[in-house]
């Protein structure tokens, strides 16, 4: 396979909810068990974080008959390795770095653990491994890429929901499957991913709006450094009252000069 | 506008809150040591020593405080040297890259002007220390301090710029976070000379100057909270609502009380002089706090 920018396609009217893509995501990146505990939902991962790179999320949504009075609609989530990615344009140590694939990837070596990829991500994908002291995601199995091999959750999905390729590639099989589902009258059916800051390496072909998945609407998704200009302005303005202030606070006052 | 929010909290807590207590404190401080030189008459350069003098022991604390909230302490020099080809690291567009070049740049200012201070107020009868008093007179020194007094603004204020420019709530809905923390950063540092000030009749001459300026950070601090407040819009109930409205009521007091008492003398005479001096202190650790601590909830 040649170095270029890959991508996943995440088909979510194809999910059952296996978790069989956690699984491989886990054994192949030798990631830690999940703590045994009910959380009240078949969703028992809960959210990713640095233990959990795939999160098989289960959208509960009130179903269309009193026989089915809940539809669940079934999202493998992921890191969406984005074009223009906050968790990069924060990072003070450079230890989150652009990959041949396109792919974002924190280096563990040069992290220190200050956490502003937490605060700047907006998928809430990053966690931070209190082991290590590092942050820490998803890789989009790295190592795998440069052996030629599909990443594990791609690898091991049983019924394709999740597909894996150069992106441009998955960005056309997304838009076929779009237009498939349309013309199948599911018309509340979109993609997710192809507008988002810049577009992202993760597209998701999602059934509803995608606040009902957690992912920020194309409004929302804004990158932490829209906020500078405005920030270092209202301190600038801030700075001149201030010195004005103290001019006229501190100004001598018919003393002698020293 | 505030968005909606699917993230994950850095988890920055109490060596953060401490951190932008005291980053907000040394950096007015020195500010107002460098405006009272400037523009306050000869009976002020003690109250302007003691500024500088309170500054540096202050920024002292501040990289041991980040150094520990780090997951890997022993890797803070990553912030200033990329690891792999040994050149500076240094992003303009992330704050905290920023604030760490901003912070050891101002350190260096800091430093010398303790000195210079200690030196002019001849509290250490050192030969080098004489040398370095000398700079507090001098044109070139001038010069120095307002340069520092500059990297003194930017370290008080770049903490709320910090947090603004993320993806959590609250503080990536509102650009006031900069300003609101430089305005409550010098109210601090006014509070904090106050309070050393006391017993020294050499700097407690600057005592109503200094309190005339609080006044006037303390009714800009106020402003900003309120735009702080309307700017967060439909978040705003993450900050106030709870058990937060308590700090909230912290911050008023810490800045209502010693704004009435600054003004009306008959009623500061009635207290004891510490306790403005510690509302106002307290007040600005309870603004951070809800701050920090709100959004991460």
């Amino acid at each position: 396979m040649a170095t270029q920018p890959v991508g996943f396609f995440t088909d979510t009217t194809l999910c059952i909810g296996c978790k069989a893509c956690e699984v491989a995501c886990k054994e192949w990146n030798g990631l830690p068990n999940n703590p045994l505990e009910f959380r009240g939902s078949y969703d028992n991962t809960g959210q990713l974080d640095h233990a959990n790179w795939r999160h098989v999320r289960f959208v509960e949504q009130a179903g269309t008959s009193q026989d089915k009075p809940i539809a669940w609609s079934m999202m493998s989530d992921v890191c969406k390795h984005c074009a223009n990615a906050s968790c990069l344009e924060v990072c003070p140590t450079d230890a989150i770095v652009r990959t041949e694939f396109d792919t974002v990837f924190i280096q563990q070596d040069v992290c220190n653990g200050c956490r502003d990829c937490i605060s700047a991500c907006p998928y809430g994908v990053i966690g931070f491994n209190s082991n290590t002291g590092t942050a820490q995601k998803c890789t989009f199995c790295y190592d795998r890429l440069q052996n030629h091999l599909k990443p594990a959750c791609a690898t091991a999905c049983p019924t394709q929901s999740i597909k894996f390729g150069p992106l441009d590639e998955m960005r056309q099989t997304a838009a076929a499957r779009l237009d498939t589902l349309h013309q199948q009258g599911v018309s509340q059916a979109r993609i997710y991913g192809d507008k988002e800051y810049g577009g992202l390496h993760a597209l998701f072909l999602l059934t509803d709006k995608p606040e009902a998945y957690k992912l920020p609407s194309t409004e929302s998704a804004v990158l932490p450094s829209r906020n500078n200009i405005p920030g270092y302005l209202t301190a600038t303005v801030t700075a001149v009252v201030a010195a004005v202030a103290g001019l006229i606070a501190f100004r001598r006052r018919g003393e002698a000069q020293p | 506008m505030p968005g909606e929010h699917f993230v994950v909290p850095p988890h920055w807590e109490w060596y953060i809150l401490l951190y932008f207590f005291l980053a907000g404190i040394s950096g007015g401080a020195f500010v107002i040591g460098t405006m009272l030189r400037l523009w306050g008459s000869p009976a002020d350069a003690a109250a302007s020593r003691l500024a500088f003098i309170v500054s540096f022991p202050l920024l002292l604390l501040c990289p041991i405080l980040l150094t520990i909230d780090l997951g890997q302490p022993t890797r803070f020099w990553h912030m200033l040297v990329d690891v792999g080809s040994g050149t500076p690291v240094f992003k303009a567009y992330s704050p905290m890259s920023l604030g760490v070049w901003g912070l050891t740049l101002f350190g260096l200012f800091s430093f010398v002007m303790f000195l210079a201070a200690v030196g002019e107020g001849g509290y250490l009868r050192w030969r080098v220390l004489a040398g370095a008093g000398r700079l507090m007179g001098s044109a070139l020194g001038k010069v120095f301090m307002v340069i520092g007094a500059i990297f003194g603004f930017f370290v008080a204020a770049y903490t709320g710029v910090l947090l603004a420019v993320s993806n959590q709530p609250v503080w990536s809905d509102t650009w006031t976070l900069g300003g609101l923390f430089l305005a409550s950063g010098l109210s601090g540092a006014v509070a904090t000379i106050l309070l050393f000030s006391r017993g020294r009749r050499d700097a407690a001459v600057t005592d109503g100057k200094l309190m005339e300026a609080d006044r006037y950070f303390i009714i800009l601090e106020l402003v900003l909270i309120a735009l702080f407040l309307i700017t967060l819009g439909g978040v705003v109930s993450k900050v106030l609502g709870g058990g937060w409205i308590i700090l909230w009521l912290v911050v008023l007091i810490g800045t209502l009380v010693p704004l009435i008492a600054e003004w009306r003398p008959t009623m500061r005479r009635q207290l004891p002089p510490v306790v403005v001096p510690v509302l106002v202190l307290v007040g600005v650790l309870a603004l951070r706090a809800v701050i920090i601590f709100s959004a991460q909830a």
